[in-house]
């Protein structure tokens, strides 16, 4: 869309970038790149707007908007690949304290501390989304059952090890986090609403059983340990001699 | 099926119609223990009883069923999953008074679950399910997802093990992952080839015992295993499966033959 030639007099014909670019400058994007009203320069315009729309304003993370799609394509691509994915909710321990104690100014700063800290403590190829208030959740594609548990933990423990420095009151306070996860189904199609639930389901679970936890939904294992085996078979084997 | 574990189970779990327990699914983790031959006989048995018996072989990959019944099919589920035949087609009478529905070997593009292969089979299953008193379905070996969806579909899953710590390592893993996959508290279970009185019995204790130390500790409501009958090893077996003939047509009276019988009136009985 080339901006027309002999510009017209009736305003409606006429793209008005006064607000993104007002917009764009507020949120710390660079200005497009390109010469004003060339194709190129509103396409940078466009996907800095995208860019701005996906992400969440306190945070820099991903928004809800953007995790919910991201959640749609992970569902559909682990049905057809078979890769297992796994999704955490995470949600700050007694955050209503924070805001209560240090106001709402202390509060956002938690909330950014504790995503830069969920960010560092997972792969690039994750994606870490603040989806409401003090909650996070976050994608983990291709993740073996047998790692969940490490990763979710590694995060909980991150968040209980980071003093968060508070301005201008210089206080640190600590928080804590609780985390819920569930494994996307491999073996048939679901939806990102149930996935989503499953997660929440064990968050709700950690939450329930005293926060600062990691509860992940069980997954399947088929693998038999040598504990079993012994149990399984060794007094059966006995018996069949006697 | 006690409510399930997770949503896994729920996603999966298919429509109203197909919940009864008159879909069982035959499984076993370890291949070679005598699946689809007990799958036959066991159809044999039920039909004699005066049932209508579908088996449907949901070995998509490596389907034999054909073979052990001697069968030649022009119509398989490929061309129905396909188009080019119509389910009614595709159901055909078997020997033994029971009805098939033959996967047809090497259809190795269905040896994954995908999107399009779930949906396939589980329309197969909801047009077939209210036309016969009991739908047997005949899984592959291992715990792969086309196994475990196909699992799934059923009510009932009967385990089929025999008395060798292969097989009942197999199955173990099998039955945990269905309790934790799908919720399955009460699993079914059939011992073939023991070699003597009250195998079957102790290798049901064996795999209740590990159940209840390892599997049951993690669930909200126990496992369990119930035992459907023994089938005992007996040269009659292999004879009939070289013949390509059912056990129970070929040498009736034998001692596995009987077995197979009291295994369906047990069931019947259920």
């Amino acid at each position: 869309m080339d901006r027309p030639k002999t510009p017209r007099a009736r305003p409606e014909r006429t793209l008005q970038f006064d607000r993104a670019l007002q917009l764009l400058s507020q949120s710390g994007h660079p200005p497009p790149a390109g010469e004003p009203g060339s194709v190129a320069w509103q396409q940078a315009m466009v996907d800095a707007l995208v860019d701005l729309s996906s992400r969440d304003a306190l945070t820099g993370l991903a928004n809800r908007r953007a995790f919910e799609l991201a959640v749609a394509r992970e569902v559909d691509r682990v049905a057809r690949s078979g890769e297992p994915a796994l999704l955490l909710t995470l949600d700050i321990d007694h955050f209503k304290r924070v805001n209560d104690t240090h106001g709402h100014a202390a509060g956002d700063q938690v909330i950014r501390a504790v995503g830069n800290a969920l960010v560092d403590s997972v792969r690039p190829m994750d994606l870490v989304a603040r989806v409401g208030g003090e909650e996070f959740a976050i994608i983990l594609p291709n993740c073996a059952s047998t790692f969940g548990q490490t990763v979710a933990e590694r995060m909980r423990r991150r968040v209980e090890r980071m003093p968060v420095a508070l301005v201008p009151s210089n206080q640190q306070i600590m928080v804590t986090v609780s985390v819920g996860g569930a494994f996307a189904p491999q073996w048939v199609r679901s939806t990102p609403a149930l996935w989503q639930e499953r997660a929440d389901q064990q968050l709700y679970l950690a939450k329930a059983q005293g926060r600062n936890l990691v509860r992940l939904e069980p997954t399947a294992v088929s693998v038999v340990s040598n504990e079993e085996k012994r149990l399984l078979f060794d007094s059966f084997q006995l018996q069949d001699h006697e | 099926m006690t409510v399930p574990l997770s949503a896994v189970s729920t996603a999966a779990q298919p429509p109203a119609v197909l919940a009864p327990g008159h879909i069982m699914a035959i499984t076993s983790g370890k291949g070679g223990v005598g699946k689809t031959f007990v799958s036959a006989n066991l159809a044999a048995a039920l039909a004699r009883a005066g049932r209508k018996v579908l088996v449907l072989d949901a070995d998509l990959g490596l389907a034999n069923l054909d073979v052990v019944l001697n069968l030649f099919p022009k119509i398989t589920l490929h061309d129905v999953f396909t188009g080019k035949s119509t389910l009614a087609d595709a159901v055909l009478p078997a020997p033994g008074g029971f009805h098939v529905l033959l996967a047809g070997s090497g259809m190795v593009e269905y040896s994954r679950m995908t999107p399009e292969v779930r949906d396939q089979l589980q329309k197969v299953i909801a047009e077939v399910a209210p036309k016969f008193d009991h739908i047997l379905l005949d899984t592959g070996a291992g715990i792969s997802d086309v196994v475990l969806y196909t699992v799934s579909l059923a009510g009932e899953v009967l385990l089929v093990v025999t008395p060798e710590p292969t097989s009942m390592t197999d199955a173990y893993a099998t039955l945990k992952v269905l309790a934790h996959t799908q919720g399955r508290r009460k699993l079914h279970l059939l011992v073939n080839q023991t070699r003597k009185p009250g195998e079957g019995r102790a290798v049901r204790q064996q795999l209740q015992q590990v159940v209840d130390r390892y599997v049951n500790p993690n669930l909200d409501s126990p496992v369990r295993l119930e035992l459907l009958g023994d089938v005992p090893s007996d040269p009659a077996v292999r004879e009939s499966v070289l013949r390509r003939q059912l056990l129970l047509e070929a040498l009736p009276g034998t001692p596995a033959a009987v077995a197979l019988v009291a295994v369906a009136s047990r069931l019947l009985a259920n």
